[in-house]
């Protein structure tokens, strides 16, 4: 592997969504988790665990969105614009669970509280699972034209593999966050999502194992891949480790540990991912000639070169200053004035 | 309708309604750093209990910035993806680096900004602040990049052919720097902070016909007034400005803006009227020779016409004028309301002249639809380009989207935005009501600790 910029473009591209798959990963799963609890007060603590780190989190989709418009634009137009309605029942449930976030307990009443609780879990759970359909389609490969546009329809994106992929992102987000929220919380809440998180562990796991059979079984074009390049056989083992992990740890009561096992999980998952699409990134089925590559979807090296300055100056600025606020609000919540 | 009107009408109002918000984030973030900054400087409790209560109003317009906002980068590439194919070697590196730069810059110190009182130091605090309201002006510098650059394009060249032909960067400060970049940015900016300094003077003056919060309101009043009437004066000032880069660069758009078509020596700027456009002509009261003096410093230069550009060149005439002459109309009348208000503020008699209180409460509209004006204005006066003079609306559609499907998006999104405008009315207004909290004027956590000079 050549390591150019396209190539690094590529990496980046995907270290971004990986960044927020892992940082907003975790607040999704808080808010698919969120109507578990049906007292007020523990609603509260669920939503101020991800009140001052969720905007964040979400920076990472929309400048990963930047980032493919910049770098790979052809890409970027033809999964907009080819994933048109999906993406804009995304944009629903993202923009209804962010409103909720900030709305949810300015009211006291019932009813308010109640109608926000529900877009925010909805909206959450909505979202971890079109973002995870649309990963899966990009994996099983999409009908693209001569002209590099997409060739499909709505309905057509609704194949049981991306189904299956959508599913097991709600579950691992859903795992991620209950994992969190154990280290964010004390008191009986902590107990509630002690059992949750082992159930949402073995929820997960049941997805990941029908997920890989049904990748090795019913997608040709990966389980070649791995034939040929042995060696990804590593990163497979790799992530299997980091799975069998969480557990372990998570019983130990080194929630952090297990934590970071979950955060592994997520960068080994991406990275599998990302091996096997390189250097495609939309693959094209059943015409596999016009598929989207690194090369012909990207922007013109000069381009790519101010892009990378760009984010050697950005990327370091804000890893900094991203770890500071995790830092300034670190610990278990506890609610006053300023929580929602 | 056919998927070009959809997707239009659909750009037009995701963005009018995205564009509530910016300028109150930026303009309430200036004045959130003033705000914290006289608290520390003066050691006045009533600054703090300023900076408190803004501070909620500017959380609550930051959620639904947000929340809209991203609707606005997956809309290049769901609507306008063959402009997004063509633009995007240099338009995307603008948007990559507002999210790089600007908004997690934004996001991040928000956190501290909105629930770090009692967690960091005073010091720590306002630099938050200033991170904050940093970032929102930060985030306007790349996007006014992004849109001037669909003015005014430079530092690019064409690469390909027919449907394979781009825009390539050749020049990344060209492209930064274009010629209308600056002016726009400028303009602007003063728009947003006239946004963020009559919604406080709105409410304070609210608060002293109601005869509540009366400390509060005058504190909040005059850092209110004086960035309002700063700012308004700036927009006059930058207003000219731009008018002469559109003189320069846009002949056919200021044409538009003023309903000008025969090339003109001495040319009449309206003051106020419209525009017949069956006989070519405009129908109002004008001033002799001020357009040629506001777009080249003389009051005789001839100023180009619309007649001298080939009818499917020239923008939408009627709309573009009245939507430029809205804009400037309000400008006007802004600072005029703003001098006003400063003028018996400095004299303590603002209190008794309750003409002027309600006048005060009811400017908050003004910057809102000066705002709004002034983009229809650039935008309707850019077409019929997409990029000037390279691209044109229609070219830039989705090849593969259809209009049934763009008028779903479009009813689903008209419906959740009336939604949001609802609630976000009836917080903001519960948010007034309820007005300044007094636990405020007591500093507490870290914060009640004088920072160490």
């Amino acid at each position: 592997m050549h390591l150019d910029l396209n190539t690094i473009w590529f990496i980046l591209v995907g270290v971004l969504f990986t960044g927020y798959a892992m940082l907003d990963g975790f607040d999704l799963g808080i808010g698919a988790l969120h109507l578990f609890t049906n007292k007020d007060e523990e609603r509260r603590v669920m939503l101020n665990s991800i009140g001052p780190v969720w905007d964040g989190n979400e920076v990472w989709l929309v400048t990963g969105g930047g980032a493919l418009f910049a770098a790979f634009p052809n890409v970027y137009a033809t999964v907009f614009s080819g994933f048109y309605l999906a993406f804009y029942l995304l944009l629903a449930a993202l923009i209804f669970r962010a409103v909720a976030i900030e709305f949810r307990s300015k009211q006291p009443m019932r009813w308010w509280r109640q109608m926000w609780d529900v877009s925010f879990s909805v909206g959450s759970i909505l979202s971890s699972l079109l973002i995870g359909v649309a990963l899966g389609n990009i994996a099983w490969g999409v009908p693209v034209d001569a002209n590099g546009e997409f060739a499909g329809t709505f309905l057509g994106l609704l194949k049981p593999y991306p189904l299956l992929v959508g599913v097991t992102t709600v579950a691992l987000f859903m795992m991620h966050g209950a994992i969190y929220g154990v280290m964010k919380t004390e008191g009986g809440l902590h107990d509630k999502l002690r059992v949750w998180a082992t159930r949402c562990i073995i929820f997960f796991v049941i997805c990941a194992v029908t997920l890989t059979m049904a990748a090795l079984l019913f997608v040709p074009h990966m389980a070649a891949r791995v034939r040929e390049n042995p060696w990804l056989f590593s990163v497979a083992l790799a992530n299997m480790l980091a799975i069998a992990n969480i557990p372990r740890e998570f019983h130990h009561g080194n929630d952090g540990r297990a934590f970071l096992s979950s955060c592994a999980t997520i960068v080994t998952l991406m990275a599998l991912f990302a091996l096997n699409i390189f250097p495609n990134m939309i693959y094209s089925l059943p015409n596999p000639e016009n598929s989207l590559t690194i090369y012909n979807a990207a922007s013109s090296p000069k381009t790519l070169g101010i892009m990378l300055v760009i984010a050697g100056i950005g990327i370091p600025v804000v890893l900094a200053y991203t770890v500071s606020i995790y830092w300034i609000f670190r610990g278990k919540v506890k609610l006053d004035r300023m929580s929602y | 309708m056919d998927v070009l009107t959809l997707s239009r009408i659909q750009f037009g109002a995701t963005i009018s309604f995205h564009y509530i918000y910016p300028p109150l984030s930026i303009g309430l973030g200036a004045m959130l750093v003033i705000m914290e900054g006289l608290w520390l400087k003066t050691g006045n409790p009533v600054y703090h209990q300023v900076a408190r209560f803004w501070t909620r109003v500017f959380a609550l317009t930051f959620a639904i910035g947000v929340a809209t906002g991203i609707v606005m980068e997956f809309e290049f590439g769901t609507n306008w993806a063959t402009y997004s194919r063509f633009v995007g070697d240099v338009f995307g590196s603008a948007l990559a680096a507002e999210g790089i730069f600007a908004f997690f810059l934004e996001s991040g110190f928000l956190a501290v900004l909105l629930f770090g009182w009692d967690k960091v130091g005073r010091k720590t605090h306002f630099f938050s602040t200033c991170m904050v309201a940093f970032g929102a002006h930060f985030s306007a510098v790349w996007i006014i990049v992004a849109n001037s650059w669909m003015q005014t394009p430079a530092g690019y060249h064409i690469v390909g052919e027919g449907m394979h032909a781009r825009a390539e960067i050749t020049d990344f400060w060209q492209l930064v720097f274009n010629p209308s970049s600056m002016d726009r940015l400028f303009h602007t900016l003063c728009g947003a902070w006239c946004a963020g300094a009559f919604l406080v003077v709105s409410v304070s003056a609210w608060y002293l016909l109601r005869q509540k919060h009366q400390e509060f309101a005058r504190a909040s009043l005059k850092v209110g007034l004086t960035v309002a009437l700063v700012a308004s004066l700036l927009q006059a000032v930058t207003g000219h400005k731009s008018a002469q880069d559109v003189a320069r660069n846009q002949p056919a758009k200021l044409a538009a803006f003023e309903g000008l078509y025969n090339t003109t020596s001495n040319a009449p700027l309206v003051l106020a009227g419209w525009v017949d456009e069956k006989n070519e002509k405009v129908v109002g009261i004008a001033a002799p020779g001020m357009l040629s003096f506001l777009a080249h410093n003389d009051f005789h230069m001839p100023v180009t016409g619309l007649k001298e550009f080939k009818p499917e060149d020239r923008p939408p005439v009627t709309a573009s004028f009245l939507f430029f002459h809205g804009m400037v109309g309000i400008g006007f009348t802004l600072i005029a309301i703003a001098s006003l208000g400063f003028l018996y503020f400095r004299k303590g008699t603002l209190p008794e002249r309750r003409w002027l209180l309600w006048l005060l409460v009811f400017s908050v509209l003004g910057p809102q639809f000066a705002n709004q004006l002034g983009w229809f204005a650039a935008e309707v006066g850019r077409q019929p380009w997409l990029v000037y003079g390279v691209m044109r609306t229609p070219e830039g559609l989705s090849a593969v989207v259809k209009a049934n499907v763009v008028l779903t998006s479009l009813i689903m999104f008209t419906f959740i935005y009336f939604l949001l405008f609802a609630v976000f009315i009836y917080l903001l207004n519960d948010k007034i009501q309820h007005g300044p909290d007094d636990a405020d004027l007591i500093p507490s956590g870290k914060l009640a600790r004088p920072a160490k000079n």
